[in-house]
């Protein structure tokens, strides 16, 4: 075994190692990924149905429902960047830090335009954190410029939101007033 | 006594003190000067008494309840219990980072105190280096998050603590995982101080496993915690999120565990040098890199609490002094280095180099799916998320391979190996893992859990096989076998557990694939069914708690009749931060968790009806086990005598292949 055959079997080796590693990467990748639509790019192209993607907006306040199947709870709730609003079907537990008018980001895959069925929903550590993506969709949605400050509070983008998002909406679902109490238990 | 500006001014000291023990030891050695080599203990142990009272004041404004001191007003309060109290120092960014310092004035002290036997060059340079590092995380803490500062008028209450965070699972989370994390920063030293002396051989090698070996078990064990925390606190059923925190964790810890193999090859035979080299280094940043992933808030992520870009520049700034300049120094220094001893592809070394090649390959996997969603979004403005589907579907690929080779790698003798005698003691394994894989697709679902559970038997099975060919079992009486199993090196006994603790992880993982769970909403006095069990939700009431009023559900699980556990999981609401927690229930038989959650409550007084989560988790707490049992492994290897007795000598010439024991050729 001489230093030059040593080194071949090492390039072979690695070659191999990581010629597997980089397919399997590129394969997951075209499959894999998921991406972060907001609620006007669901209400202008919805996304494929077989595919998972992150749904981040704003709840409109007012526009959260439970009810139970059976014996399995149902939340609908109705997500927007103040363009378009679309509504949320999810079966399962809402997180502890879920509130009407805050920033949620929900995975699952759209049926339609409109309507979104979830698989999870998540809403960040932090109350007065607002998720990058929806920070973004924001931005994007024309509703908040960094350049002029911080964005608005969780308060005031909760009515924006209510006022704006209506006139854009076709869901029925809109929120009557942006005062409504949160079916939360209260803390 | 203990005020916070005798803290701040220890820190000062402290950081003074770490800037001189990285100058002048550096120049001691660099002259040939003893006396200002020997500076270098003396320093390094000033620095942590500095760095012990700087945190010692810090813990005793946080438990005296002094609200004049910004980070405890921020993040304590009355009410808080004690022992949050303490630990809540070093749950915020201020007093981890001054965490973080303190155990590389510990790590630098302990070199000071266990290296007597260390070249006095050799030993200046590692102090010197540690101390550089300290120099930079100390001026950080001063400049750019002081945990001393002063708030006026002071608070009469702080804002308190993230009830998460009030948890004892996350109060020893941090400094274990830290130690981790610090831990490499010893053979980073080693690495450098080679470098700078343009010489690596066997006896490096033998001085730096040690100091590898004890960072990767501390890493090992903070990563489980870590995990552990976010299966029975987060509620969510599960135990790996593919978060970036937690990928920033276990990126070091596969070039980690690549570092402590490759390091035996240059221990034992003198190869591998300057490929063990760069990954003392690798490991380093990568430890530097998850900070600073968790500190800057660059990687959006639910673990991000603080987000200060000054502070992010600070942290980049000094990634890229630390990274940059020891690559540059690795690139300036390393062809000097001569090559190693020559071996066979199929050798012990060879096994160890593609141990190498297939986790650097898993690392990059890791690290190409971390890296890739926040480059997305700087370069084509694209938000996108990778997770768990595609980290199952390119890790357990690249994995299983790994664990077939780490069946027999550990058999093979150095040098020149032929296949025949390994393959030959290792029927047993074969068979046993043929008629796992069959059991297994009876029992689990999907592909890859089966070949998972197949390649832990054959884990499992191999590391038995290989103990009891070199104890004699059966072939000669139980008393000389176990005489033998006594005369073992304790390095030999150490891999093996350290790899069946590997397999135990990987069984606990294949199961909690068939984890099976069940979303209700159903009054109290209905049942459910699941996996064969009927859970009961009886009664919830509410009870106070020291800090928090809870609402506890009672959940009575029977299996054909028979009460097996009660579980109560609850739901607290925090009166300092308006907030709620779930707090999660857990019966365990340690071959599967009954796992219980309390959602929210409807309906009006005798009408209500609750939300409850119900998982099946099999095969659960074995995913942690086998952590354990591999930072046991780590541990045992580390008592072994050869560590014990201390280092040798550096041998005149280069050939040293020591201990006849570890090889079997």
């Amino acid at each position: 075994m001489t230093r030059k055959t040593r080194r071949l079997w090492l390039v072979i080796a690695c070659v191999a190692c990581l010629g597997t590693a980089a397919t399997l990467v590129l394969r997951a990748f075209s499959s894999d990924i998921v991406f972060f639509v907001t609620p006007s790019q669901v209400a202008a192209s919805p996304p494929p149905k077989d595919r998972t993607v992150k749904l981040g907006g704003m709840v409109v306040a007012g526009s959260v429902h439970r009810e139970r199947h059976g014996e399995t709870p149902v939340a609908t709730f109705d997500v927007t960047d103040g363009q378009a609003a679309v509504s949320v079907h999810y079966e399962g537990i809402l997180p502890d830090l879920f509130r009407e008018g805050q920033s949620v980001v929900a995975i699952g895959t759209a049926n339609s335009a409109h309507d979104f069925t979830a698989s999870e929903v998540l809403a960040k550590h932090d109350e007065t954190y607002m998720p990058k993506e929806v920070a973004e969709a924001l931005k994007k949605s024309g509703k908040w410029d960094p350049r002029f400050g911080p964005p608005p509070s969780a308060a005031s983008w909760n009515s924006m939101t209510v006022q704006d998002a209506r006139k854009d909406m076709t869901a029925p679902a809109a929120a009557p007033a942006p005062a409504q109490t949160t079916t939360q238990p209260a803390p | 006594m203990l005020s916070p500006e005798l803290g701040h001014y220890a820190l000062a000291l402290a950081c003074v003190l770490a800037a001189v023990q990285g100058i002048l030891p550096l120049i001691g050695a660099h002259r040939r000067d003893p006396r200002l080599m020997a500076l270098a203990p003396g320093l390094a142990i000033g620095q942590l008494i500095g760095l012990v009272t700087a945190f010692a004041c810090l813990i005793h404004a946080a438990v005296t309840d002094d609200f004049s001191v910004q980070n405890v007003a921020a993040n304590s309060a009355v009410s808080k219990p004690l022992l949050y109290k303490i630990t809540g120092v070093w749950g915020n960014h201020e007093g981890s980072i001054l965490l973080w310092a303190l155990i590389l004035g510990l790590c630098g002290a302990a070199v000071a105190a266990f290296g007597r036997n260390l070249p006095s060059a050799l030993r200046a340079r590692v102090i010197a280096i540690l101390g550089l590092v300290a120099t930079g995380f100390e001026l950080f803490c001063l400049t750019t998050s002081d945990p001393f500062a002063r708030v006026w008028p002071a608070p009469m209450e702080g804002q308190g603590m993230n009830p998460l965070l009030q948890d004892p699972g996350l109060a020893f989370h941090p400094p274990i995982l830290y130690t981790g994390y610090v831990g490499f920063a010893v053979p980073f030293a080693f690495a450098i101080a080679a470098l700078i002396e343009g010489r690596v051989d066997a006896a490096w090698g033998r001085w730096v496993r040690p100091w590898a070996v004890a960072a990767w078990c501390f890493l090992t064990c903070g990563i489980a915690m870590g995990s552990w925390w976010s299966y029975y606190v987060l509620g969510w059923g599960g135990y790996w999120f593919w978060d970036p925190v937690e990928n920033a964790s276990l990126i070091p810890w596969l070039t980690g565990t690549a570092l402590i193999h490759s390091a035996i090859v240059v221990e034992k035979r003198e190869a591998l040098k300057i490929w063990t080299v760069l990954l003392a280094i690798g490991t380093f940043s990568f430890s530097l890199s998850g900070t600073f992933l968790v500190r800057s808030g660059i990687l959006n992520s639910v673990h991000a609490f603080a987000n200060d870009p000054a502070r992010g520049i600070f942290i980049l700034g000094l990634l890229g002094l630390v990274i940059g300049g020891s690559l540059a120094l690795f690139a300036y220094r390393a062809p000097s280095l001569t090559a190693g001893g020559l071996f066979a592809p199929l050798s012990r070394e060879g096994a160890l180099v593609l141990n190498n090649i297939l986790l650097c390959s898993l690392c990059a996997v890791v690290l190409t799916g971390t890296m890739y969603p926040p480059f997305m979004s700087l370069l084509f403005d694209r938000t996108i998320s990778v997770g768990k589907p595609f980290f199952d579907a390119t890790t357990i690929p690249l994995a299983l391979p790994l664990f077939i080779f780490m069946g027999f790698g550990p058999m093979l003798p150095w040098k020149r190996a032929q296949l025949w005698p390994v393959l030959n003691r290792l029927w047993l394994a074969a068979g046993l893992t043929v008629v796992a894989a069959l059991v297994a697709t009876r029992q689990l679902s999907g592909v890859l859990p089966v070949l998972c559970a197949a390649a832990a038997i054959w884990i499992m099975v191999s590391c038995a096989t290989d103990i009891a060919t070199r104890i004699q079992l059966f072939r000669v009486s139980l008393a000389t076998s176990l005489h033998r199993l006594r005369g073992l090196p304790r390095a030999i006994i150490g891999t093996a557990i350290a790899h069946t603790g590997v397999a135990i992880t990987v069984l606990g993982l294949a199961g909690m694939s068939q984890a099976q769970h069940r979303i209700v909403e159903v009054p109290t006095g209905s049942t459910q069914t699941l996996a064969g069990y009927e859970w009961t939700l009886t009664d919830v009431h509410s009870e106070p708690g020291p800090n928090y009023t809870a609402m506890v559900a009672t959940i009575e699980i029977r299996r054909n009749g028979q009460l097996v556990t009660v579980l109560r999981p609850s739901k607290r609401s925090f009166n300092t931060q308006n907030q709620t927690t779930t707090d999660v229930a857990i019966h365990t038989n340690l071959l599967s968790d009954l796992y219980g959650v309390l959602g929210d409550s409807h309906g009006t007084e005798g009408h209500m009806t609750y939300v409850l989560r119900l998982h099946y988790n099999p095969l659960a707490p074995w995913m942690w086990l086998g952590a354990l049992v591999m930072a046991f492994g780590g541990a045992l290897s580390l008592s072994d005598r050869r560590v014990r007795v201390g280092a040798p000598r550096r041998a005149a010439s280069s050939v040293q292949p020591a201990s006849t024991q570890g090889n079997n050729a």
